[in-house]
């Protein structure tokens, strides 16, 4: 896997069940927040159809690992299960520094990132993503 | 029987009863959920059957942690961290020296706390724990299957408050949950290899 990417600000990763959502979801961020966080994405079950995967959730995490954090936005109950079991797999050390938030996927990914942006730290990420009200 | 004797036969014959209900749940996860139950859980034990050498060739305790997390890796679904935490669970009661009800209920304790749920909600649990409470009153196989069937049976009336199905609110009711069909046909398929059918 790559190297922290970004200690600066806290990395987004976007998890959904389906590939073209998380990267539709991935470029709103990119043109609403820019190059500043890091922002990865992943969908799709192991055979590529709908679904998640627990190997791909852990390697995207770990491609924009930061050590201020990672907010990981998901879509429908399987997408948290799965991300829940990469972010335990991840080990002590880096675990406890990565949050799921509960927020709809769009909305708190643009949400999450603008904080992220400006330096704060993960729980503040955490907060304003899941204060969001359409 | 030897640990790998037994755990050969656990493979072919788990494997076996999901790709021959794989319809079947299918059907049922369409009906209240998103319809992937089958096909997710033919990936997860086709996975497993896949590395049945690697698996078979360790002690009981560390091949159910492997086939759990060849399903946590494979599934694609919720149900692989689900099934998958809880075979790594029993997988460990196992190495540490735990009796079989010890075992299932480190199991069962791990699918409650990944998914957040007690039994109850219309879920697999609606299974698993009254079949873990048979094990540890002292039922047998008898006892253990009547258990699994009882309490996939009582899924039907209930009202989904966990998984995709609590989307569906009132209209889960009059359904099984396709989670409880499986793991009553994963229970008899254990049951059906420790009375040597």
């Amino acid at each position: 896997m790559t190297d922290p990417v970004s200690n600066k600000t806290v990395s987004i990763v976007i998890v959904s069940h389906s590939a073209d959502v998380a990267r539709g979801a991935g470029e709103m961020v990119r043109q609403m927040v820019g190059e500043e966080v890091a922002v990865a994405v992943c969908g799709g079950n192991p055979d590529g159809g709908l679904g998640t995967d627990v190997a791909a959730v852990m390697a995207a995490i770990k491609s924009v690992w930061s050590e201020k954090g990672v907010a990981v936005l998901v879509d429908l109950g399987g997408a948290e299960t799965n991300s829940e079991m990469a972010i335990e797999m991840l080990g002590p050390g880096r675990a406890e520094h990565v949050v799921i938030c509960n927020a709809p996927i769009v909305e708190g990914a643009v949400m999450a990132a603008t904080e992220a942006a400006g330096g704060s730290d993960l729980e503040t990420v955490r907060e304003t993503a899941e204060d969001f009200q359409a | 029987m030897s640990d790998e004797t037994l755990i050969r036969n656990l493979i072919a014959r788990t494997c076996d009863t999901i790709a021959t209900h794989a319809d079947e749940l299918g059907e049922l996860d369409r009906a209240i959920g998103d319809g992937d139950h089958g096909l997710s859980m033919s990936r997860g034990f086709d996975a497993i059957a896949a590395v049945a050498d690697e698996i078979a060739g360790v002690d009981l305790g560390p091949a159910l942690q492997k086939a759990g997390m060849t399903l946590v890796m494979k599934v694609g679904g919720a149900s692989g961290p689900l099934y998958g935490s809880g075979l790594m669970a029993m997988g460990k009661a196992v190495a540490e020296g735990s009796d079989p009800g010890a075992m299932l209920e480190a199991g069962v304790g791990a699918v409650k706390a990944r998914g957040k749920s007690e039994a109850g909600a219309k879920t697999m649990l609606d299974v698993l724990v009254p079949v873990a409470s048979a094990l540890a009153a002292g039922g047998g196989i008898a006892e253990i299957r009547a258990a699994a069937a009882e309490g996939l049976e009582a899924t039907r009336n209930m009202l989904a408050t966990k998984g995709r199905a609590a989307f569906l609110g009132k209209r889960s009711i009059g359904h099984l949950d396709p989670g409880a069909r499986s793991s009553v046909i994963l229970i008899e398929a254990v049951c059906d290899v420790l009375e040597g059918k």
